[in-house]
């Protein structure tokens, strides 16, 4: 697979017009990285277009929801639902996936949901040690920190003093609950509701709710005092 | 297989590193990536999976390439494996001479709303579970060449089933003997202590989904 991907690497940039002389570097073993990705990724979607494999509306479209339609404000709705509806609550946590599909919120990479409650007793976070597995239509594509090596290595054998780094140190009597997302079901956290938030509206409570806290690597934070709060 | 990318427990793999207000994509291309492999998987002719295609990097250029050099990397090595392009046509950046015109399986309209058209992925086959919730397992020792979502950290342990979570295809590539491709997956939960030892805490613990296949009776 070297070979060829050094091949390739040479012979986009030559396709995008790049000088030749550059190519040299990748007959090194360990220059295999790319370094113009922009110029090689428009030639292959040029080719794929060209064969016919690929519509570039239909690219954009997609762009558009990664950017604009998933994300964690749909996660956050969720969450502040539950927060408000005892009956909801019940419901998702008994069968996150049914319950998420009542407000809208099922799709790829989260056509099946299991949601786990933080509580005083109990904190959940989750990782996927494998790869990148998060549930993008309540919280969007992955962080880069969450995809990174650090993260996926350390979250399993270490994951109070990755707790700590994320500013959300536990008490030893917690249990800390890891889950290692490696099938297809992906996991959501649905965090503590903090203390004077009680009459608060679900909509207020939504905005407070964070994607770091539907991870599990933090806390919902109290209101700062003020309107609201 | 035992490669980098299972990655669970490893020391050494430096800092994690969180990007403030981060954006969607750090680059136009990221997103030309993510969304190329969508729609060329949706043409259903896809052989080789983007994971395995993933994991096959060699695990120096794993760990230098950002996780959207690895999709690239992977994409093309999906397509020529599939068959949908020559190695030649990426090196040239065209298609060769006198091959076929496909119509693209995606139009805008369908990609707008792909994301949530659900397909649920838990398979609808009547199949008896082997295992009970809160039945004690062993995570086989097994070290499979290809594609296997059975991490090396769990191997050889000893854990409690918390849940059947379902029927679900099962993902691996290599694995000695028959095994049915649909199968029940069930929620395991490892103590800290059995993965990580006596240093661990006491209360804690990983869970992990894992296909029957993946467990014997402990």
């Amino acid at each position: 697979m070297n070979t060829t991907r050094r091949g390739f690497l040479a012979a986009a940039g030559a396709a995008a017009g790049q000088d030749m002389a550059h190519a040299d570097d990748h007959k090194h073993d360990h220059q295999v990285v790319p370094s113009d990705p922009t110029l090689r990724v428009k030639a292959l979607e040029s080719l794929l277009v060209e064969k016919g494999l690929v519509d570039r509306a239909a690219l954009d479209a997609l762009i558009d929801t990664y950017e604009h339609k998933v994300g964690p404000r749909n996660g956050a709705r969720v969450v502040a639902r539950a927060w408000t509806d005892p009956a909801f609550k019940e419901r998702l946590l008994a069968n996150g996936t049914a319950a998420i599909a009542e407000l809208g919120y099922l799709g790829e990479q989260g056509a099946d949901i299991r949601v786990v409650e933080n509580t005083p007793k109990i904190h959940n976070v989750i990782v996927c040690t494998l790869c990148s597995c998060y549930p993008w239509p309540l919280l969007g594509l992955p962080p880069v920190w969450y995809k990174s090596a650090p993260y996926r290595s350390r979250t399993v054998i270490d994951p109070r003093g990755v707790l700590r780094e994320f500013g959300t140190p536990l008490a030893d009597e917690v249990e800390v609950r890891v889950w290692d997302s490696t099938a297809e079901e992906r996991y959501f956290v649905l965090p503590e509701r903090p203390e004077g938030t009680e009459k608060m509206t679900e909509d207020a409570l939504a905005a407070l709710v964070t994607r770091d806290a539907m991870i599990g690597v933090a806390k919902v934070a109290r209101p700062q005092a003020g309107p609201g709060a | 297989m035992n490669g980098i990318h299972d990655m669970g427990g490893m020391h050494g793999l430096g800092a994690i590193q969180v990007e403030k207000n981060e954006p969607v994509f750090h680059a136009r291309w990221e997103g030309r990536v993510i969304a190329m492999r969508r729609v060329v998987a949706a043409g259903g002719k896809v052989t080789l999976g983007l994971r395995e295609a993933i994991e096959s990097i060699p695990a120096a250029d794993y760990l230098r390439m950002s996780y959207y050099e690895r999709w690239f990397t992977a994409l093309i090595e999906q397509l020529v494996a599939s068959g949908l392009v020559t190695r030649g046509e990426v090196e040239r950046g065209k298609p060769a001479k006198g091959s076929v015109k496909a119509t693209p399986a995606l139009t805008a309209a369908d990609a707008a709303t792909l994301s949530f058209r659900v397909a649920g992925t838990m398979l609808k086959v009547e199949i008896a579970p082997r295992f009970q919730a809160g039945q004690h397992v062993r995570a086989r020792n097994i070290n499979p060449a290809g594609h296997t979502r059975l991490p090396r950290y769990a191997r050889g342990r000893a854990g409690v089933i918390e849940q059947d979570r379902g029927v679900q295809a099962f993902p691996d590539t290599h694995l000695a003997g028959p095994v049915e491709k649909a199968q029940h997956v069930y929620a395991v939960r490892f103590t800290a202590r059995e993965l990580w030892g006596e240093a661990a805490s006491p209360r804690d613990a990983v869970y992990l989904d894992l296909w029957e296949a993946y467990l014997e009776p402990a």
